[in-house]
């Protein structure tokens, strides 16, 4: 674990109990913010979806890759970025849930939740991974992000 | 928590008692193993009682459709039973709510099997 007076950052495996750490520690510093209740369970279960993505989709479990996990809070926002070693992922294929034709999917929400719970989503996918960041205003979301991160 | 289970039956409909989280991993499993060994031995008609899950994230929300679609490949049904406001907004907002029967309450939902 490496902290600065507002930032503190993980080096954790691909595992179900990486997936599970990560959500818990989301509660726990969204807690810690003040963040209602409502906006505390977005923000876990947010965090535990990115979380998902890095350990399965991103880094498949490999045990030599790590999933990075890095909680930043400013007096206006609480900044999550989770970052995977995998291939990167293809923004251009990813299906819209909502769509009729993919509501009896078994998977693929994952993204459309987090863009859900969080004011900004951005995904940054390279050949040496994807970079997630996760960003929750303290004080509600503002249109002109909520915009941006659709 | 972990996900735990309980299975009875009235009038001929299995009631699935769950509780619990309904997460990637252990939770999602032990509902896809319950619903597979219901419909194996033949108990088409099933509840799942979600009424004691506080907890259920994306991979959750998988297994209640792969549960949903595989009974009703099977020739069987399965409804929704006391949903928790948390897991009834996650229905909303991915829509899910619109293919599920939902019901809350257990007399309703026995009775509204053919």
């Amino acid at each position: 674990m490496a902290m600065t007076e507002h930032r503190v950052s993980y080096t954790l495996d691909s595992s179900l109990e990486t997936i599970d750490h990560a959500e818990e520690k989301a509660t726990r510093i969204a807690t810690e913010m003040g963040f209602p209740d409502d906006e505390i369970m977005q923000i876990s279960m947010a965090v535990r979806e990115g979380a998902v993505n890095a350990v399965l989709h991103g880094n498949a479990y490999a045990p030599e890759k790590k999933v990075t996990l890095a909680f930043e809070h400013t007096d206006n926002d609480l900044v999550i970025t989770i970052r995977d070693q995998g291939k990167g992922m293809d923004l251009a294929n990813i299906p819209n849930p909502l769509a009729p034709e993919n509501l009896l999917k078994t998977s693929g929400r994952g993204i459309f939740l987090m863009r859900s719970f969080m004011d900004v989503v951005e995904i940054r996918p390279s050949a040496t991974g994807t970079e997630l960041k996760l960003i929750k205003h303290v004080h509600g979301p503002t249109a002109g992000d909520k915009e941006a991160s659709q | 928590m972990t996900m735990k289970v309980g299975n009875r039956q009235v009038d001929g409909v299995t009631i699935v008692d769950c509780s619990g989280r309904i997460t990637l991993g252990e939770g999602s499993v032990i509902l896809r193993d319950t619903v597979r060994d219901l419909l194996s031995k033949g108990n088409k008609k099933i509840v799942l009682n979600l009424g004691e899950v506080n907890y259920i994230d994306s991979s959750g929300i998988g297994e209640l459709v792969s549960a949903f679609t595989t009974t009703k490949n099977q020739g069987g049904e399965l409804k929704l039973l006391n949903l928790t406001k948390k897991v009834n907004d996650l229905l909303q907002i991915t829509k899910l709510y619109t293919v599920f029967d939902v019901k809350d309450d257990e007399a309703a939902a026995v009775k509204s099997f053919k």
